[in-house]
């Protein structure tokens, strides 16, 4: 995609590269905490109107009695160097919005779809979305206060998570462990890349 | 122009800024930043209040589409038209977002980003 290339009429900074991880799961499941633990703003919200005139929007008849939905995203930002900054989405938690979520996730590094003990089948909608979309993504538990703990194997067996989708505990409240999150992302989208060009060139 | 009747209702009026398109004139992802030039703000004053409002919000930072949206609390399709125009008209320079094909592209900026989160 060729973004950027035909505005030269005066000179640039530095080019700026932007990158995105998308946080994904249930209504209430503490995406926007999550997002604000290492965001350098607080979380702001971005509405998208959902018109019914809207391109591309096959199936408004989805959302009853309503001719526009407006759908809010939460996102933070942190700006790693002068030329790199990384945004967190978090999904519209009403997984009825896919057309949403397929603009999300366009283009980004890979995402965390957050699951909360207390109500693990909110978790399978944003699974399920994901094990069908070609995207590098784990699975982040987060361990409320009073939540019912479970051991990972349990969780990944409730939830049925494919053997080569990381799975980890989480507290969306603290920062070291919403970076490991992050971190969890990032390498699982690199193995993910390295994996894929092993097998697009062979060896030999 | 939009009667009070209208069976569109209120799904038309967010539009109204951009004329009523609702497709940009080229993609923009909502995690491109832009940057206005001072020269760019000034050249903004004469292209319309929200026009203006992003150029100045642009010139200190880059900011992203979502956030343009966000502090100019323009539903994201109308700001997405709106950046597309002032791109096209010189008034907003658009960086890239990440690269979505090419191994090594991919892999230097997801190390870049796995280096970024560490440091934090």
């Amino acid at each position: 995609m060729d973004f950027a290339s035909s505005e030269r009429t005066r000179p640039h900074p530095a080019e700026i590269t932007s990158a995105k991880i998308v946080v994904a799961g249930g209504f209430g499941v503490g995406k926007t905490t999550l997002v604000g633990a290492v965001s350098e703003i607080e979380p702001l919200t971005t509405e998208a109107v959902m018109t019914v005139a809207g391109a591309g929007i096959d199936d408004a008849s989805k959302v009853p009695g309503k001719e526009s939905t407006t759908v809010a995203m939460d996102f933070g930002r942190i700006t790693m160097a002068d030329d790199l900054i990384l945004y967190l989405f978090g999904t519209p938690g009403q997984t009825r919005f896919w057309f949403m979520w397929d603009e999300l996730i366009r283009g980004a590094v890979g995402a965390a779809v957050l699951v909360d003990t207390r109500r693990l089948t909110d978790a399978f909608a944003p699974l399920d979305y994901f094990e069908n979309r070609h995207l590098p993504y784990l699975v982040a538990v987060n361990c409320f206060d009073g939540a019912p703990r479970y051991e990972l194997e349990e969780v990944r067996e409730a939830l049925a998570i494919p053997a080569r989708v990381p799975l980890l505990m989480c507290d969306a409240r603290h920062r070291e462990s919403v970076k490991a999150v992050l971190i969890g992302v990032v390498e699982h989208a690199m193995a993910t890349l390295v994996a894929e060009h092993e097998q697009a060139t062979p060896v030999g | 122009m939009t009667q009070p009747h209208d069976p569109r209702g209120n799904l038309v009026r967010p539009y109204a800024v951009t004329r009523g398109r609702t497709e940009p004139i080229r993609d923009i992802p909502i995690e491109a930043v832009l940057i206005a030039s001072p020269e760019a703000v000034q050249e903004a004053r004469f292209a319309g209040h929200d026009k203006y409002r992003i150029a100045v919000l642009c010139e200190p930072k880059a900011l992203s589409l979502a956030e343009l949206a966000a502090l100019t609390r323009l539903p994201l399709g109308v700001t997405r038209v709106l950046v597309a125009d002032m791109v096209a008209d010189g008034l907003l320079q658009l960086h890239s977002a990440a690269p979505r094909t090419g191994f090594t592209e991919r892999m230097d900026l997801l190390g870049r980003v796995l280096g970024g989160l560490r440091k934090l």
